[in-house]
């Protein structure tokens, strides 16, 4: 993974003793919370519900067992024990004093981590498939491109007070998981006829009170153009986006008000001249040098076959183990979607033992994906028993990737100022109904996603089912979605109707997932049942107990 | 026909740990429990002013009114935010202003 | 209102007249729809000319005449509006201005040094703002990642320098 060279490291450093100094000014009023409250979003730092919440970001959702260690150290110096991962990939912490967080960029940035633009109208963190680098589907690992990104987009004079945030995905693979439709600038690698590798780029995906998904830009970017035409786009959505409506100002509403063809006209103008300037050419060695930092491990002679064990091994092999490009290697999901926990959060106990465990068995990074969960790269299949065994103590060997109880949540109203519902003690709920592993085999890949409000955090409107907990005069009611996807087939999805309470979501939520097993034909997913035969069916079991209690 | 009067706390966030804090005649208490709770609008407001001083000397931020109830002789915030502002995460019962000794139980169930 | 220019505290040559308000003799700063409508009267004048773009107005919309003026003022309604930044980039790059690019309006210390970046070269600042603090804003990141109006080395090409 990428190593800080004595730039980076500076580079970090003087952000740091940049925020203490705009800290310093905020608590003598040189500065007023409205003034400091950019700033201190540009850090990562949120005013929530019951203290601050500190983003800590995860590069591409990439780390090494030294950073793993420092979360925990973070968790258990400055926070409550725990930390919770996003879905973007980030860390959040929930319990942050203002005044400690100078103190806290410092102990990020000694392990080359930092806080910078994960938050704020900005360029925020550049994600990427979590499966990086070991899966065999990929064209090439997407995430040297994403650290050029990351790098290039750093503290970028003219992009640092734009009109709303912004989010960019590196795809690499036919099965995306990494959402890239959803996000303003999605980036795919693509081969061109002639065998060359360049990117698709694609603009105006985003979630919140509109979703959309991205519309294409530019079918083939060369290489060494990549840098120039993402200026290119970024630099009209500055000029050109809405400052007038804070609701109307993501790039998306830009491309659809304007339109596809007319987007992609301004921004070649610009691209065109960018790429006279040669300002920001890529050349081939910069990409080369790199990608030597992503170079994977040396893989190992192994015998690629894989270990039988014990029959809670066997479930967990069904689902949290994937395939691995090298012979004798596996990639292992570790679930954080506990039965009954909190989706996403993990304990100090747990970062440190995942850090002893990686260093034991010999793997460098741990990834962190967009569903919050975590996955071990480059795990030998001949290990996966003794790993498993080890998650198992440390509550972290749910079998349930991909199943129903793989739930997305955000914090929600338990946490966040924005929220209008809470979304954890649904999830806990859901979760719960569906614990049976012999029934989540049955109902096979179904995702949920939660949001406690219309900011899509929880990803909700790209769920199969998504939940989006409203405020009905104070009290918390929950709409359900059908049919979104966040993978290559991105839909957004529809609403079914009028929300159901705290109490009545769960059991809502049991009558639409009975509604597919009935009416599933061979081989169907949740999804595809869905897409068949339409929302009727479902809709009309979900408000079964209403209608009846109306009669 | 009179309308009912409003009951109503004031509130804010500690800028330097961002804790919830409550008005108490002047001052700010960590505990809704010891919170004022103003009867009437004049007294509401009067409170509001007075705390933008604390905003001006970088105490606090965001002071607010926010409406609560008497139920069985006890003050109750109405909105579900303010009960888990009051109180702490409904999923963590462990942790947050619920968690001191002196808090009564929070309803959780949904 | 202060003025800074050349790191240190100037004279402003020119007056900002508003739109309803006489020309003066001597330099002046208009708006863009003064200009428009008196564009012939205004370029005629034997003083400098100014004009100050609100945060939506693109500098192409001064045409040809953009070389005409010694200073064009950018505004920041409010300090979210990064529209300028773009602004003065364009100014810069595209447009080959040369002049006195002057910021004004609602912007913060901690944006003094990437409006620098992006080629700007004067600020109107507040009243009793101090000259070290201007001084100070531009050495609080040493080196950047990626290239600007101003032409300052990036961290790509000061890796490529090989170092004693």
């Amino acid at each position: 993974m990428y190593r800080y060279d004595e730039f980076d490291a500076k580079f970090v450093k003087e952000r740091v003793a940049q925020f203490r100094y705009q800290v310093e000014r905020r608590l003598a009023g040189e500065l007023t919370e409205d003034e400091f409250k950019p700033l201190r979003l540009m850090n990562g730092l949120y005013l929530q519900l019951h203290a601050y919440m500190l983003r800590i970001a995860v590069p591409y959702g990439t780390l090494n067992s030294r950073q793993m260690r420092m979360l925990a150290h973070i968790a258990r110096k400055y926070d409550k024990g725990y930390g919770h991962f996003t879905t973007r990939t980030n860390m959040q912490f929930h319990w942050i004093k203002l005044v400690d967080v100078p103190d806290i960029l410092e102990d990020l940035a000694s392990v080359e981590m930092h806080c910078i633009q994960t938050s704020g109208n900005c360029i925020r963190n550049v994600t990427a498939d979590h499966f990086a680098g070991a899966t065999d589907e990929e064209i090439e690992d997407p995430r040297p491109l994403c650290e050029i990104i990351r790098q290039w987009s750093s503290l970028h004079p003219e992009f640092v007070f734009l009109a709303r945030k912004f989010k960019i995905a590196v795809g690499a693979t036919p099965h995306d998981r990494a959402a890239l439709l959803w996000h303003d600038m999605p980036v795919e690698i693509v081969k061109n006829e002639a065998g060359e590798v360049g990117y698709r780029v694609y603009a105006g995906g985003g979630m919140g009170r509109t979703p959309y998904i991205a519309l294409l830009m530019k079918d083939f970017v060369k290489r060494e153009d990549i840098l120039a035409y993402l200026e290119a786009v970024l630099r009209v959505y500055n000029q050109d986006s809405r400052r007038d409506n804070i609701h109307k100002q993501r790039i998306k509403i830009l491309v659809n008000a304007i339109g596809q063809e007319e987007m992609q006209r301004r921004v070649e103008r610009e691209f065109e001249e960018i790429k006279a300037s040669g300002s920001l050419q890529l050349p081939q060695e910069e990409l080369d040098r790199i990608r030597a930092y992503f170079a994977p491990p040396k893989f190992e002679t192994l015998d690629d076959k894989m270990p039988v064990g014990s029959y809670d091994f066997e479930n967990w092999k069904k689902t949290n183990v994937h395939k691995h490009r090298a012979p004798g290697y596996a990639i292992a999901t570790i679930s954080l979607k506990a039965i009954g926990q909190t989706p996403g959060d993990i304990s100090h106990v747990q970062m440190d033992a995942l850090a002893d465990l990686m260093d034991q068995f010999g793997i460098d990074e741990i990834r962190v994906s967009h569903e919050q969960n975590l996955v071990l790269p480059h795990a030998r299949k001949r290990d996966l028993p003794a790993i498993f065994a080890r998650l198992q103590k440390l509550d972290l060997a749910t079998p349930n990737s991909g199943l129903i109880t793989d739930i997305i949540a955000c914090p929600g109203l338990d946490y966040c100022d924005l929220a209008n519902a809470r979304s954890i003690p649904i999830a806990k709920d859901i979760a719960k109904r569906f614990e049976n592993l012999d029934r989540q085999h049955d109902i096979g890949e179904l995702k949920i996603k939660i949001s406690g409000c219309i900011n899509a955090c929880g990803h909700h409107h790209a769920g199969h089912i998504g939940i989006l907990g409203v405020d009905k005069k104070g009290v918390e009611y929950y709409q359900i979605l059908l049919g979104g996807s966040g993978a290559e087939d991105a839909s957004v999805g529809n609403i079914m109707g009028p929300g159901f309470s705290a109490h009545d979501i769960g059991p809502a939520v049991e009558r639409v997932v009975d509604t597919y097993v009935k009416l599933r034909q061979s081989g169907e997913r949740f999804l595809d049942t869905y897409r068949r035969v339409g929302m009727e069916p479902f809709k009309n079991m979900a408000y079964l107990e209403q209608m009846y209690a109306a009669h | 026909m009179a309308a009912t009067p409003a009951l109503q706390v004031l509130t804010a966030n500690r800028l330097r740990d961002g804790a919830v804090v409550y008005w108490q005649a002047g001052v700010w208490a960590d505990e809704f429990k010891d919170a004022d709770v103003f009867n009437d609008k004049a007294a509401a407001d009067a409170a509001l002013a007075a705390a933008m001083v604390f905003v001006k000397d970088r105490v606090v931020v965001n002071p607010y009114l926010f409406a609560v109830r008497e139920e069985a002789g006890q003050i109750r915030a109405i909105e579900q935010r303010e009960i888990i502002r009051g109180a702490g995460p409904s999923v963590r019962r462990d942790l947050g202003k619920q968690a001191k000794p002196s808090m009564e139980a929070f309803d959780v169930s949904i | 209102m202060p003025l800074i220019k050349d790191g240190a505290f100037v004279q402003d040559a020119f007056v900002t007249v508003a739109d309803d308000a006489a020309l003066p003799d001597g330099a002046a700063i208009v708006s863009l729809a003064r200009f428009q409508k008196e564009r012939e009267a205004l370029l005629i004048r034997n003083a400098p000319l100014g004009v100050q773009l609100k945060s939506p107005e693109n500098p192409e919309l001064l045409g040809e005449d953009v070389q005409r003026f010694s200073v064009i003022v950018l505004e920041f309604p409010v300090f979210r509006d990064g529209r300028a930044f773009s602004w003065a980039r364009m100014l810069r790059e595209r447009l080959k201005f040369t002049g006195e690019i002057r910021g004004t309006g609602h912007f913060l210390y901690d944006q003094i040094a990437y409006m620098k970046r992006v080629g700007f070269d004067a600020w109107n600042v507040a009243e009793g703002f101090r000259l070290e603090q201007f001084h100070r804003a531009l050495t609080e990141i040493t080196n950047v990642y990626q290239p600007s109006a101003d032409g300052k080395k990036t961290i790509r090409e000061l890796r490529a320098t090989p170092r004693p």
